[in-house]
This record gives structure tokens, C-alpha cells and sequence, in this order.
């Protein structure tokens, strides 16, 4: 029984032209759920993890989950999986917005896109006719105009692009849809430009996703929004100012990366925090299709309603280039989502940058007028710009990312990431557990893989002490495993402030079919994660990438509320691989056997 | 003296920060009382950025940062 998954998915060669449709494979995508967890699975058995990831032998498969489109909350997000040119590794980034229920609504489970097209093309599904169709016009525009052009051409579609900086195939090219929505990380914007795709549009007759069973649905959908409505975090939190309302927090808890990770407290910050843009420039909030909660942000600039910055390009911006200004943050936001780039990566590379500048490796004459000083709000803007359109060599080096850049100048310590991919806002050195996240993330430096800030900051659902390394290795893998199943039903994260894996199984259940129950769902993310692995193992990572950058494990923090502290990844992560059963950072057979992936 | 932050709907009606004597103030409940605020509404209570109860003691030059039921990034 199919329920909410749709029966078919389409294979796009865009080397010959061809057009496939092939059947889901519904018991490997029962095992695997959807979206990230069924991507993997494909790229993995289709020998993707030994490709040179920007040839046309690397494949991007775009995956909505079983539950996008069903009339649940927050249904409405798609994965997009690949070989990752920044990490050489797995990369699944995810976005909302619209486009990914549209693709259900229009009968696809997913898009698996190979090969490379002679001329710049793009890809028109509207229900059930797939075309590819010429972008050489539409060549160098940016995201959001390219997104208001091609709904034009294809009235009522939803458009997912890559700007400028996926055709000049940085490494930090995100794929943007919706206009500001963004499958940020891992440059998986540069894979699609070196296949020389622009877009994908999409229109849809359908308008929502039937489930397996309507009534149990519906229960399960009433149940799911009132415990939304009263949770303080999805009810209320981030209604009212969005995830920048960390700000203030993580700040206040010394554990706020300032200059490049130098520091860990911004004395400034309350400038630029939730609090202050919803005093200030917010408009109102942005939803995505279907949500409830309403994170987004939408602020005026210029005379323009725009989308305002989340709370991790805020603090990579901000504090972490020494900036306090929330208009120059803004700006800055918004040259990412124009040029399509990582609205992590390309701050945390310009804090870098700006590091380098400091030691005097990058000199004066590379600037091109524009200094590379700390707390310079021209800086983030024009340097922002500049690596989005790749053309002054410092600027093209620094869309590659901060590890490539940091190599180059000989300071391979200034790069704050892991497998190549850039830390994200919270200090790794005040909070424990998040750390071993970061070191052991599939993906590489990334904290929604398992965002242990939940229990170590925000008592959700519990608190924990977020100093210490007691019980961090289970935590870690259970909020590891629980994302990798969220990530695959098409769901946004922010609902397990809500909900439980309990109500996941009974979502799955009710719009699959399935019979799953809370540690069984569990176990599924567990397989998922583990494939994963398997993937990185056979892509050539080492055991020695699980670590962390050498500042958060050697260098004490030397400021505000952490001062004195350092990671202590090395006491936890044997235990965290015990947990996992995993042998030198890879799953044992044993492991395999249990999880049904030998 | 103590310095106290509030933060997101706690500011409504408050202002950001205050500075009170030490004197004034036992534990962490007596400043929620003090300003009015609901326990229900206190998610986050952070004295000198760590994690604490409103049953511990404060002290002079302790910085409490206030917070209600807010997160997610």
C-alpha cells in the first residue's frame, strides 16, 4: 500500500535528454522512510560516494518525504541528497517554502537527476509532463529574480533555482526556492550548476496528498497542532521573534563564537537579537506551506518587504565578524539569498578571512578597497557580493569555503569547521554535548543533525547540564537518530519541540500504512544514520575526522560566562561509538546485521 | 549589586536590564516576585550564565539572565 507516497519517481539524464519513470521501490522506501534517509540509500546502491562530485557522474536526488503534501503540520519540506563538493562526503540539505509539496501534489515522490547538459537548462514538471527546457537566457540572474521570471513563463509554479554562485560552482552554493528558502549547506548549489541545471519549476492540479487512513490522520493532526499551539517554543518563541530569540541566549550562556571563535560572549548582541528586529525592522512573520508555527521573518529594507536574517546568519555576521549592526547583517542575508550562497559558510568564511587579515596573511592590496576589518559592516556586505559573483581571486578562493582558504594562506587553524564545513553558533566549548554533534555529524560541521541545545540550553524536554560530559554520548545518538527521521518524513525539525517519536510513528503510520511504533521509528533512524556512514566510509573519510576544530579543543575560552572552559569530545566520543556500535568511527558487522544493512 | 536581564515577553511592560541592591534579594524567586513574573513564565533562569533554580542564592555581583520558554535555531 502506497498511502501518501506517490508511486513514481522520475530519472533525468540530462546528458541524453531521457525522461524516465520508474516505480518507488516501496519496501526499500518503508525501510528507509523518504527524503534523506531514502536518498542515501540510492545514492549509495547506485555507487555515488566514489564520484568526483562535481562530474556529471554525481547525481542530485530532490526528495519531498511520505508526509509532504498530507495535510500535517509543517508538511511541505523536501531533501535534496548528493555527493558533496565542499566535504567530498554525503550531503543532505533541506528547505520548506512550497516547492517540495508541489512535486508531491504533482504525483512524484521524487526527481533523481544525472549526467550534465551541453547548454544551461532547466526543468518544467507540471503533473505528470516532465521537459527540459533552455536557461540560456536566464544565465547570471539572481535567485529571487530568476524565481519571479520563470512564474511568469509558468504561472501558479513553484520555482527552486541556483543564483550566480551554483553556476560559478563555489563550494559554498546553496539551491534557494521560494524565493528566500534555502537547501543551504554542503554546496549542493555548486552540483547542480556543474550539470549546467538552473531551475526546477513545478505546477500541480492536486492540492493535497491522500493518506493510507483519513480518520486516523486526522486525530493525528489534531492532536499534533494543539501540542504545537503549547509548546512555549513553536506557540509562542517562535512566533514572536523567530529563531533569532537565541541570540540573547546563547550569549547570555558564554557560548556566542565572537571573531572567529576567538571569544565566546559579544558584548553588543542584544543589538541584533530577536528582541531587537521585532522592535525595529520586522514586518510580520513568514510562513512556509502548511506550517503552523511561522518562524520567518519578514522585514522592511529599502522600502522592500524582504526576508529577514534567521538567528544563525545573525550571530556568523554579526558577532562572529565583530559586526553589531542588524541592517548590515540584513543586507548581508540578503546577498546570500540573491547570489544563492550558504548563509552559514560564507560568513564563518569571512570571519576566517578576517582572522587571516588580523595576522596579516591576507594583505591590504587583496582587498580591493574593502578591508577585511573586523566589525566593518561594508565588509559582510561587499565581501558577501563579491563571492557571490566569483570574479576578484580572494573572493572566488573564499566561496570555496574557509578550509580551502585557510589552507591556502598557510593557517589551517583559523578555519573553524569540520570535514571542510563551517561550525555553526554555538560554542562547542561551553556546551558539551552539542560538540560531539558537530564532530560525528554525517555531513560535517552542522548543529541540526542532532541539536542537543534543545536539553543543554532550552530544558526541552528536560534540562541538562550543559557543561559537563554526563550522559552527553546518548544524548547525542538519540537526538541523531530522531532528526534522521524527521528529515525523512518531510517534516520540519522545530516540531520535535512539540512532539515526541511517538507521534511521529503515528503520522507515518496513519499516511503509509505502516505499524511503526516510537523505537522502532527510532531504529529507522538509526539505519539511516548509519548508511550514512557507510557512505563517508566508502567516499574515503578517515577515523580521525571525527574531531574538532584545534581552538575548541585545545584553546580555553577567554570571556564572559564560559571563561576557562574547552571541549572534552576525547573523554565522550569512545563511549558515543560504543553506543552506536561502531569500531575506529565505522559500524561493526554486527551493527549492520542488527540495523538490516549488511 | 545585582544585575538583572530579562528577556523576549518578559520585557513587555519591563525594562531590559536592572541594577538592584544585593540586600534586597535572597534567592531567584524572590526576584521573579519582585517584577511580577509567573514561574510559568520562566523557562530559562541563568546566574552568571549557568543554569540554575529559583531556590539558589544570589549574591552581589551576580549577573541573572531571565528567560521564558523560547528556542529553536
Amino acid at each position: 500500500m502506497y498511502g501518501s507516497y506517490n508511486a513514481k519517481m522520475a530519472r533525468i539524464n540530462l546528458t541524453t535528454g531521457s525522461i524516465t519513470v520508474e516505480e518507488l521501490d516501496l519496501d526499500k522506501a518503508k525501510k528507509f522512510v523518504g527524503g534523506r534517509g531514502l536518498g542515501t540509500k540510492i545514492l549509495y546502491d547506485e555507487g555515488i560516494a566514489k564520484v568526483d562530485p562535481l562530474s556529471p557522474e554525481n547525481k542530485l536526488v530532490y526528495l519531498p518525504g511520505p508526509l509532504t503534501g498530507t495535510q500535517l503540520p509543517t508538511a511541505t519540506r523536501y531533501m535534496v541528497v548528493t555527493k558533496s563538493p565542499l566535504t567530498g562526503m554525503i550531503a543532505s540539505s533541506n528547505s520548506g517554502g512550497r516547492w517540495g509539496a508541489d512535486l508531491k501534489y504533482a504525483g512524484w515522490e521524487g526527481l533523481i537527476v544525472e549526467g550534465k547538459a551541453e547548454n544551461p537548462v532547466y526543468i518544467n514538471i507540471q503533473d505528470e509532463k516532465i521537459e527540459i527546457l533552455s536557461a540560456e537566457k536566464y544565465v547570471g540572474m539572481l535567485s529571487e529574480e530568476l524565481d519571479e521570471t520563470l512564474k511568469e513563463v509558468h504561472p501558479k509554479s513553484s520555482v527552486l533555482n541556483i543564483g550566480p554562485s551554483g553556476e560559478n560552482l563555489a563550494l559554498l552554493a546553496a539551491i534557494m526556492n521560494d524565493k528566500d528558502r534555502a537547501a543551504g549547506r554542503s554546496g549542493v548549489g555548486a552540483v547542480m550548476g556543474s550539470k549546467n541545471l538552473k531551475a526546477i519549476t513545478v505546477t500541480a492540479e492536486r492540492k493535497v496528498v491522500p493518506p493510507a487512513d483519513e480518520v486516523a490522520l486526522k486525530e493525528v493532526n489534531k492532536s499534533a497542532l494543539q501540542k504545537l499551539r503549547e509548546d512555549g517554543v513553536t506557540g509562542t518563541g517562535l512566533p514572536t521573534y523567530g529563531t533569532a530569540v537565541l541570540v540573547n541566549i546563547i550569549n547570555n550562556v558564554g557560548s556566542y563564537p565572537t571573531k572567529n571563535w576567538q571569544e565566546a560572549y559579544f558584548e553588543e548582541a542584544d543589538e541584533a537579537s530577536g528582541e531587537t528586529m521585532a522592535n525595529t525592522t520586522l514586518v510580520k512573520q513568514g510562513f512556509c506551506h502548511r506550517c503552523p508555527i511561522g518562524c520567518g521573518r519578514v522585514i522592511k529594507l529599502d522600502d522592500k518587504e524582504v526576508g529577514g536574517p534567521e538567528y544563525e546568519p545573525i550571530w556568523a555576521y554579526g558577532a562572529n565578524c565583530g559586526v553589531k549592526e542588524l541592517e548590515a547583517i540584513s543586507r548581508a542575508n540578503m546577498m546570500c539569498n540573491e547570489y544563492g550562497l550558504d548563509a552559514i559558510g560564507t560568513p564563518c568564511t569571512i570571519a576566517a578571512a578576517m582572522e587571516l587579515y588580523q595576522l596579516g596573511a591576507i594583505k591590504e592590496e587583496e582587498c580591493e578597497g574593502v578591508p577585511l576589518t573586523w566589525g566593518s559592516g561594508e565588509a559582510i556586505i561587499t565581501w558577501t557580493k563579491r563571492m557571490g559573483e566569483g570574479k576578484i581571486p580572494l573572493a572566488k578562493l573564499m566561496a570555496d569555503g574557509s578550509h580551502r582558504l585557510c589552507e591556502f594562506y598557510g593557517h589551517p587553524e583559523v578555519s573553524i569547521a569540520v570535514k571542510k564545513q563551517e561550525l555553526p553558533a554555538y560554542d562547542a566549548r561551553g556546551i558539551q554535548g552539542i560538540g560531539l554533534n558537530y564532530a560525528t555529524s554525517n555531513r560535517g560541521g552542522c548543529h541540526v543533525r542532532g541539536y542537543t541545545i534543545a536539553p543543554e540550553i532550552l530544558a526541552h524536554p528536560e534540562q541538562v547540564d550543559r557543561t559537563t560530559t554526563e550522559d552527553k554520548a546518548s544524548w547525542v545518538k538519540i537526538f541523531q537518530d530522531l532528526t534522521a527521521v524527521i528529515d525523512s518524513l518531510g517534516l520540519c525539525l522545530f516540531t520535535s519541540f512539540g512532539l515526541g517519536a511517538g507521534d511521529y510513528a503515528l503520522m507515518l503510520n496513519a499516511a503509509t500504512g505502516t505499524d511503526y511504533d516510537d523505537n522502532q521509528l527510532l531504529e529507522v533512524g538509526e539505519r539511516i544514520y548509519n548508511i550514512e556512514r557507510l557512505f563517508n566510509k566508502e567516499a574515503g573519510m578517515k577515523p580521525e575526522e571525527d574531531t574538532l576544530p584545534k581552538r575548541v579543543l585545545e584553546e580555553a575560552i577567554p570571556n564572559g560566562p564560559s571563561k576557562g572552559m574547552k571541549s572534552q569530545l576525547n573523554e565522550i566520543l569512545p563511549t558515543y561509538y560504543e553506543l552506536r556500535g561502531w569500531k575506529d568511527a565505522f559500524p561493526t558487522v554486527e551493527t549492520l546485521e542488527r540495523l538490516g544493512l549488511s | 549589586m545585582i544585575e538583572i536581564r530579562l528577556f523576549a515577553t518578559l520585557r513587555q511592560g519591563r525594562e531590559k536590564i536592572y541594577h538592584e541592591p544585593a540586600e534586597k534579594f535572597q534567592t531567584g524567586r524572590d526576584i521573579i516576585e519582585y517584577y511580577q513574573i509567573s514561574q510559568n513564565d520562566v523557562s530559562i533562569f541563568l546566574i552568571n550564565g549557568i543554569h540554575s533554580k529559583l531556590e539558589d542564592a544570589v549574591k552581589a555581583e551576580d549577573v541573572i539572565a531571565i528567560f521564558p520558554p523560547v528556542g529553536g535555531g
